[in-house]
C-alpha cells in the first residue's frame, strides 16, 4: 500500500517536472516575442514606418540627417540566402538521389553522419573558410580586388544549409514506399525514371520542408556572412558587391549603441521583422512535412 | 502434359547471401495457360515468382544460380536488358501498389515512360486496359481522381490495367488478392480467367481453393522445394505425393 502511494507520487512529480520543462521552452519563445516587440515600438516615435521599409538609406549616426531605412539590409539578406538555395538545391537533392538510390549501403552508412556532423561545424569555421579559401578564389575569377561579397555569403550559407537538406530530404525518400519503386520497375521503368517520376514526387513535400529548413538556417545565420560579406550598408548593386544583412547589422551595431536611443530600438525593430520572417519560414516548412507525415500514415 | 512452354525453369537455386531459399525448382509456365503457385508461407513461392522478372535483382545479397528460360532464352544472361525483360513480364504485387497520381496518369506512366506521348495514343490505350481489366465503367468520369480514392479491389484491377498497358507477354500475380475482400476477389479471378487468352498467366496464392478454381497447372511447394507439379485436376484429386495431400486436405499449412 505505501510503496504504491510512493511510485504515484514519483509518476506526478516525474510528470510535474516534464511540464515545467514544456512551459519554460514555450515560455522562452514568448518572452522573446514580446521582448523584441516591446523593445522594437518605441523605435516608431522617432522613425516614419513607412521610411523604415522602404528607405535604402541606413546610417543611424550620420551627424546631418539619421537614416534608418532597412531595404537595403533586408534586399541583402534575402539576396545571399536566394543565392545559397540557387547553390545548395540541386547538390542537395543530388546527394540525396544518389545516397537514397544509388549508392552502396556501406558508402550511405558512412557519408550521411559525416554529411550531418557538417551541420556541427561552428559557423565561425566556415567564416575563416570563407575568407582565406573562397574570398581569393572569387576575386581572381571575378577580377575583383577582394573575395568579400554577397557571392561569397552565399557560398558559405550553401555549405551551411547542405546538411539539412541532405539529410531530411534522404529521410523522406527513404520513406517513399518501397511498393512504388516494385511498381515502377515492375513496368520496365529503369531506376533513373523510377527516381525521376515516382519517387522525387511521391517525396517532393518532404525535400520542400528540407529545403525550408535550410533557409531558415541561412537567413538567421550572422557569424559567417558578418565575415565575408564586406559589410557595405549600401543598397547591394549585384551579387558581386559587398553587402550587410540584418542579422551582421545587428551583431555589428548593437554592442556600440547607447541604450534606450532610438538607433537602440531601431536594432530590435530590425530583429523583431527578422523574427518574423524565419518564424514564418519555420512554420511552413513545418506545416509541409507535417502534412507529409500525416500521408505516410 | 504441356502446349508450348512460355517460361521454363532448369535447376533453379535461389540464395539470400547464405541461406539458400530456393532448391532445384524446375517448372514450366505454358503459353496461354494458368500456372498456380501454393505452399506454406515461407516456402520460397513469391522469392521464385519474383525471380521471373528479376525483381530480386535490387536486393543486394541475392544470388541465382541455374536456367530461367522465357522463350529458350536464359533472362539471367548478361546481354538480357533487365528493362525490356520487365515489359515482357508485368507484375502485380499482393498489396495493390497504385502511384500516388491519377487514375489516368497511374496507366499513361508505363506508356510514357515507353516513349508514348500523343495525347490521343494515351487515351485510347488507358481506356483498353482499363476496359480489359474491368474497370472502365466504373472508372471512366473520374480519370483524374486521385489512384487511392479507389477502393482496395479497384486499386488492384487499375494495377493490373498498369500492366496490360504495356501489353507484356507473360503477367506475374503474387497473392494479388490477399489483401481485398471476397467479392474483389471473385471479380479479379474471372479478370485473370479472360487473361489468359492473351497472356500467360503465374500466380502465387496463399487460397487453395482460388488455384482449384482458376490454374490449370499447379505447384506445390515446400520449404524451397518443389514437391509436386502437375495438372491442377490431378493435384487437388489425386496427388502423387503424401505432402501434397496432407496440406491440400487441410492437415497443416
Amino acid at each position: 500500500m505505501k510503496k504504491k502511494r510512493f511510485s504515484n507520487l514519483k509518476e506526478r512529480a516525474i510528470k510535474v517536472f516534464f511540464f515545467t520543462n514544456s512551459v519554460f521552452a514555450t515560455l522562452a519563445l514568448v518572452g522573446i516575442f514580446f521582448l523584441l516587440l516591446f523593445t522594437a515600438i518605441p523605435a516608431f516615435k522617432e522613425i516614419n514606418m513607412g521610411e523604415f521599409f522602404t528607405s535604402t538609406r541606413w546610417n543611424p549616426t550620420s551627424p546631418v540627417k539619421e537614416g534608418y531605412g532597412i531595404l537595403s539590409m533586408v534586399v541583402s539578406t534575402f539576396m545571399v540566402t536566394i543565392g545559397a538555395l540557387v547553390i545548395a538545391i540541386p547538390i542537395g537533392i543530388g546527394v540525396a538521389a544518389y545516397l537514397s538510390d544509388v549508392a552502396h549501403w556501406r558508402v550511405r552508412e558512412i557519408v550521411k553522419p559525416i554529411v550531418e556532423i557538417l551541420a556541427g561545424i561552428p559557423s565561425v569555421v566556415i567564416g575563416f573558410l570563407g575568407i582565406v579559401l573562397f574570398g581569393p578564389i572569387i576575386a581572381k575569377i571575378f577580377g575583383t580586388s577582394n573575395g568579400l561579397n554577397a557571392v561569397n555569403g552565399s557560398l558559405l550559407l550553401a555549405i551551411m544549409a547542405l546538411p539539412t537538406i541532405i539529410s531530411i530530404s534522404e529521410d523522406s525518400l527513404n520513406a517513399v514506399p518501397k511498393t512504388y519503386s516494385e511498381a515502377s520497375l515492375g513496368l520496365g521503368a529503369n531506376r533513373w525514371q523510377t527516381l525521376i517520376r515516382v519517387k522525387l514526387p511521391a517525396s517532393l513535400s518532404g525535400i520542400i520542408a528540407a529545403v525550408m529548413l535550410g533557409m531558415g538556417r541561412a537567413i538567421g545565420e550572422t557569424m559567417t556572412v558578418m565575415m565575408v560579406t564586406g559589410n557595405a550598408p549600401a543598397f547591394p548593386k549585384g551579387f558581386l558587391s559587398s553587402i550587410r544583412t540584418m542579422t551582421a547589422t545587428i551583431a555589428i551595431e548593437l554592442g556600440e549603441v547607447p541604450y534606450y536611443t532610438t538607433h537602440y530600438y531601431a536594432l530590435f525593430a530590425v530583429g523583431f521583422v527578422l523574427f518574423i520572417i524565419t518564424f514564418f519560414v519555420n512554420m511552413i516548412s513545418d506545416v509541409i512535412l507535417h502534412k507529409y507525415q500525416e500521408r505516410e500514415q | 502434359m504441356v502446349t508450348k512452354a512460355k517460361i521454363e525453369t532448369k535447376n533453379v537455386n535461389f540464395y539470400y547471401g547464405n541461406k539458400q531459399a530456393l532448391k532445384n525448382i524446375n517448372v514450366i509456365c505454358a503459353e496461354h495457360k494458368v500456372t498456380a503457385l501454393i505452399g506454406p508461407s515461407g516456402c520460397g513461392k513469391s522469392t521464385f515468382i519474383r525471380t521471373l522478372n528479376r525483381m530480386n535483382d535490387v536486393i543486394p545479397s541475392a544470388r541465382v544460380t541455374g536456367e530461367i528460360l522465357l522463350d529458350n532464352e536464359n533472362i539471367n544472361q548478361p546481354r538480357i536488358d533487365v528493362v525490356e525483360l520487365r515489359k515482357k513480364i508485368g507484375m502485380v504485387f499482393q498489396k495493390p501498389n497504385p502511384f500516388p497520381k491519377s487514375i489516368f496518369n497511374n496507366i499513361a506512366y508505363g506508356l510514357r515512360i515507353n516513349g508514348i506521348k500523343n495525347k490521343r495514343n494515351l487515351e485510347e490505350i488507358v481506356e483498353n486496359s482499363l476496359s480489359e481489366a474491368a474497370l472502365w465503367n466504373e472508372v471512366k468520369d473520374r480519370l483524374d481522381d486521385n489512384a487511392f480514392s479507389l477502393s482496395g479491389g479497384q486499386q488492384q484491377r487499375l494495377c493490373i490495367a498498369r500492366s496490360l498497358a504495356i501489353e507484356p507477354e507473360v503477367i506475374l500475380f503474387d497473392e494479388p488478392c490477399s489483401a481485398i475482400d471476397p467479392v474483389a476477389t471473385a471479380k479479379i479471378e474471372d479478370l485473370i480467367h479472360k487473361l489468359k487468352e492473351n497472356y500467360t498467366v503465374v500466380i502465387v496464392t496463399h487460397n487453395m481453393q482460388q488455384a482449384a478454381r482458376i490454374s490449370d497447372y499447379t505447384a506445390f511447394m515446400m520449404l524451397g522445394e518443389l514437391i509436386e507439379f502437375d495438372n491442377t485436376d490431378k493435384i487437388f484429386t489425386n496427388p502423387s505425393n503424401k505432402l501434397t495431400e496432407d496440406y491440400i486436405t487441410g492437415r497443416f499449412g
